[in-house]
């Protein structure tokens, strides 16, 4: 091949190649959306206190799309109610499911504020369930939720002790280990977890913190965050906005 | 030939060891050791778990009507299995059964019940004194609920009056139920007044036991209260409160 011809070659293929990388680019978006990767995601949950009315439709949703038992202890998430009074003294309930006889909320002269702070798996980075358990029955997933392998747990209840959160329970049926799993089913479908889609006034925000335009990296950055228990290093994954001091 | 005492005991030592490691190698199944294997199962159990909340956006492919109606509102923000419950049945075969449709009083108060916990500035109601007795959805559309329209004639003026029945057991009511208004009384409020009733009889068309209004608590009006006309001890704009 001498100089001339490669030179007229070269003129041919620049253009060829272009349109047929084009073409395969084209062929590659029609293709059907690759399967679920859980190596891009890395999932964590927003609460924004100030937004929390404890209505209770998020432990509802939870126990019916989780076959949670409907007994009042058994729970993967929960709503607790702060009442903060003059004499700094804290006074910390569970808001009950409301099946039987309502409790009268009467307004205290005492009060200083009074809030709600929904519970939950904070999904630790650093998770001391799973350090404890002397079965590897319990794991962080690649994209960040901690799972309880029912067929590995023998339910010896050291991770329920050991959790910081109180986040665990025996379930009363499989006698194994229970926990939220930011309802894995279906985020790996791309739906939300049950709790934040019912949520009626947008308080549980769901997100991938390796998306940029996630609503949770959204609320990270429009929101001063705090963590329940940083001290413990536990590093958890549910992100509180205007969590006052008492509760962490 | 005789073996040896001590081989036949190391023959014995080697089989166990070579016993063992072919129980470990290929007896245990992978899926007890090989934590790859135990965790990708583990997974696998979890992601394909029934899912019962169908999800926001759903229900909108259908029901496009309330769906618009939801989004202009104030429960803009509220997904419709917060109210109606998991429905993906009703989601995937629509003939299966229609999804929960909360319709008894009790269920609003969840959100709408005063707490002083409540973020302020979120609509809560007393539901003891937020009346009348009846279903919410009687006076609100919970698609795109607001406060009930009064009519705007009357609240003009005597808007306190129409605010204090707003939430009493007379809320549906019209003024004109109890009240006739000339059209004059417009013009010259003060000199042309409307009517108002004047005698028991006229309370007594709905209380009295036997009045056709079956949801009116009912008293004989012979006897109830003696010589005192009604209003003396019941507010009717009020009433109930006595």
């Amino acid at each position: 091949m001498d100089k001339r011809e490669f030179l007229k070659s070269l003129i041919v293929f620049i253009p060829a190649g272009g349109i047929i990388a084009s073409l395969a680019k084209q062929a590659g978006a029609k293709a059907p959306a690759p399967a679920y990767q859980a190596k891009n995601h890395y999932y964590g949950m927003g609460i924004e206190i100030d937004k929390c009315i404890g209505c209770n439709r998020c432990v509802e949703a939870c126990k019916l799309e989780n076959d949670v038992p409907d007994e009042p202890f058994y729970f993967r998430t929960w709503v607790e109610r702060y009442t903060i009074k003059k004499d700094r003294t804290v006074v910390v309930e569970t808001v009950g499911l409301r099946k039987g006889k309502r409790k009268e909320i009467v307004e205290q002269e005492d009060v200083l504020r009074s809030f709600f702070v929904p519970k939950l798996c904070n999904h630790c980075a650093n998770p001391p369930c799973v350090q404890v358990c002397p079965v590897d029955a319990t794991w962080s997933t690649e994209d960040g939720a901690v799972i309880v392998d029912k067929n590995r747990c023998i339910g010896c209840r050291y991770c329920i002790q050991a959790c910081p959160y109180g986040a665990r329970y025996l379930h009363p049926k499989t006698k194994t280990a229970d926990k939220c799993t930011f309802c894995y089913h279906r985020v790996v479908r791309g739906l939300l977890p049950a709790c934040v889609e019912v949520c009626p006034t947008q308080a549980r925000i769901f997100g991938d913190l390796k998306s940029q335009a996630s609503r949770l990296v959204r609320f990270e950055r429009m929101n001063k965050i705090h963590v329940l228990k940083p001290d413990l290093n536990t590093q958890p994954k549910v992100y509180y906005a205007g969590l006052d001091g008492e509760v962490r | 030939m005789k073996v040896p005492e001590q081989i036949k005991r190391l023959a014995v030592v080697i089989f166990v060891i070579v016993a063992a490691v072919l129980v470990t190698r290929y007896l245990i199944p992978a899926s007890v050791v090989d934590q790859r294997v135990y965790r990708a199962a583990s997974v696998q159990r979890e992601v394909s778990r029934e899912i019962k909340f169908a999800g926001a956006t759903t229900c909108g492919d259908c029901h496009d009507d309330i769906n618009t109606k939801k989004k202009l509102g104030f429960h803009k923000g509220l997904s419709c299995e917060t109210c109606h419950g998991p429905s993906v049945k009703h989601a995937e075969d629509p003939s299966s059964g229609k999804p929960f449709a909360p319709r008894e009083r009790k269920f609003c108060p969840q959100c709408h019940e005063y707490n002083p916990s409540r973020p302020t500035g979120f609509p809560q109601i007393i539901p003891t004194i937020h009346n009348p007795l009846k279903p919410c959805i009687t006076c609100h559309n919970p698609h795109d609920p607001v406060p009930p329209q009064v009519p705007r004639e009357c609240s003009a003026c005597h808007a306190q009056i129409e605010r204090t029945k707003a939430l009493s057991r007379h809320a549906l009511l019209e003024c004109t139920t109890c009240h006739s208004t000339p059209t004059r009384h417009k013009l010259l409020p003060r000199s042309v007044k409307p009517t108002k009733p004047e005698n028991r009889e006229f309370c007594a068309k709905c209380h009295d036991k036997g009045a056709p209004r079956k949801e009116a608590p009912k008293v004989d009006a012979a006897t109830h209260g003696g010589r005192f006309l009604c209003w003396e001890c019941h507010y009717p704009h009020m009433p109930g409160e006595a």
